[in-house]
């Protein structure tokens, strides 16, 4: 087929005619390439077909990013890539959200999520916002360039789950220290969970801070915030058992 | 190779050669193609024919993972020569995963996180940063691949509506100028405009680029340029830095 005859096809294509199966190969599809208008109208279909909305998130959109994690890491997909579908999600969420609401779908956990001091770089974070609500989490996201007061005070406000933190730079990325060492002397510090990330971070430096868990990528995030949530109810449910 | 053409991205490590330089290449200078046109000129101007840069291609900082592998393989190619070596590169996003590397290799490297750091000078860059810290820096190189890099390097040109997500914080772009060059000033305030930001011009010469390579090549026990007081020329010079706003 042409890159011509290609295009008409796609321009073609109803979405509305396709089984629910090629559908959501379609959205996956659509979501890899950052179709944003198309995701919204897959999600729109597979609702009126009666899909449930946590349904519609788990099964297609939540799997979709996955496929575009993995081959983020796996170097075939950029980050202007990684970017396209996320914010084709973000279209998708913006319909699914109120439903989801609606439905009362319990939250699995809650997340306090900001960029560092000194650092206004957001694509990671928000890429992990998205992750994290996708998997049912309650995101509380507190932007860039955050002291460590705002932190502190997200903490008591909001008595999170988790707290994560993000920078992009090498230069920015030891205030992670700054805020766990200060919610040790507040001696909140086991009140909560700590995830970090961000580019220049490793695995030795998320230690090294004394974080719970370092977060390679969005969907890694996910992984580790869901295993530590369970972790931790498991204790204190045998605690009280 | 002519910088204005571009650098491919294609070639994992390339090389390129001074005139003078195939007679006695013993010292080898690991560069970020960022940096490949600056040290030429300070070559130049110093007559370090003795230095062959080895260049890796800028288009790593979007993987900075991958840097340091780049930067091992170079030096096990120089190493086999028997070379000396110099890693002229910041810590690049690296998270200190180069210099573990250059630690272990026993090599030597710029000071400062990144290029922008140590054109400007650690303490002058930390004041860009305290001045407005939504600061979008283009270095020379960067303003010359500016479409190439920065606007299809991140695929502004197909997916402009991603341009929010990059640049939304950003307030200002300032050109940390490595040459007093018009017609590079004028591209680089054409650059601010593309991306809606406030420009501001900075002089800052090679900054810590020619002190490091000043500094390596004292250390060098090659005869050709023991006992030579490098020249850092203008290019190294930190006089005559000039502001403007627009």
């Amino acid at each position: 087929m042409s890159n011509v005859e290609e295009l008409q096809y796609e321009e073609e294509l109803d979405l509305s005619t396709l089984t629910d199966d090629e559908l959501v190969e379609q959205m996956f599809d659509d979501m890899y390439n950052g179709l944003h208008d198309e995701l919204i109208e897959g999600t729109d279909i597979l609702l009126e077909r009666g899909w449930a909305a946590d349904k519609v998130l788990n099964d297609v959109l939540v799997a979709g990013m996955a496929i575009v994690g993995a081959d983020f890491r796996d170097g075939i997909l950029f980050v202007p890539e990684v970017l396209s579908a996320a914010n084709a999600m973000k279209g998708a969420m913006a319909v699914l959200r109120p439903l989801l609401a609606e439905t009362g779908v319990e939250s699995i956990g809650k997340i306090v999520i900001g960029t560092v001091k000194g650092d206004i770089h957001d694509i990671g974070k928000n890429l992990v916002s998205m992750m994290m609500e996708g998997a049912g989490f309650e995101v509380i996201d507190i932007g860039i360039n955050n002291p460590v007061e705002n932190y502190l005070e997200a903490l008591e406000k909001h008595k999170p789950d988790i707290l994560g933190m993000s920078a992009l730079l090498t230069t920015t990325m030891p205030y992670m220290k700054v805020v766990i060492d200060t919610m040790k002397e507040k001696g909140i510090r086991d009140d909560y969970i700590v995830l970090v990330g961000g580019a220049p971070l490793n695995e030795e430096f998320g230690e090294a801070v004394g974080a719970d868990g370092y977060c390679r990528d969005a969907a890694i995030a996910v992984d580790i915030a869901k295993s530590l949530v369970a972790e931790r109810r498991g204790m204190a449910q045998a605690a009280f058992g | 190779m002519d910088f204005d053409q571009g650098i491919s991205g294609t070639t994992p490590v390339s090389n390129s050669v001074l005139p003078g330089e195939r007679e006695k290449p013993s010292t080898v200078v690991i560069a970020c193609s960022a940096l490949m046109k600056e040290i030429h000129e300070l070559s130049r101007a110093n007559g370090w024919n003795h230095i062959r840069v080895e260049c890796i291609p800028a288009e790593l900082h979007s993987r900075p993972e991958k840097i340091p592998g780049a930067v091992k393989a170079a030096i096990d190619k120089a190493r086999n020569r028997g070379s000396q070596i110099f890693v002229a590169y910041g810590d690049c996003g690296t998270g200190g995963r180069l210099d573990v590397l250059l630690k272990a290799e026993g090599v030597e490297r710029i000071p400062g996180a990144h290029c922008y750091e140590f054109f400007s000078g650690k303490d002058q860059f930390a004041r860009f940063g305290e001045e407005e810290i939504g600061t979008f820096y283009l270095t020379d190189f960067l303003v010359r691949h500016f479409d190439r890099l920065v606007i299809r390097g991140l695929g502004l040109h197909e997916k402009p509506e991603l341009e929010p997500l990059y640049f939304g914080h950003y307030r200002k772009l300032l050109y940390l100028a490595q040459t007093d060059d018009p017609m590079l000033k004028k591209r680089a305030m054409a650059a601010a405009e593309r991306l809606g930001l406030v420009y501001e011009y900075h002089y800052s010469g090679c900054g810590g680029l020619g002190d490091s390579l000043v500094s390596f090549n004292r250390k060098l026990v090659t005869g050709s340029n023991r006992g030579r007081l490098p020249d850092t020329g203008g290019m190294n010079s930190r006089q005559g830095s000039e502001q403007q706003e627009v």
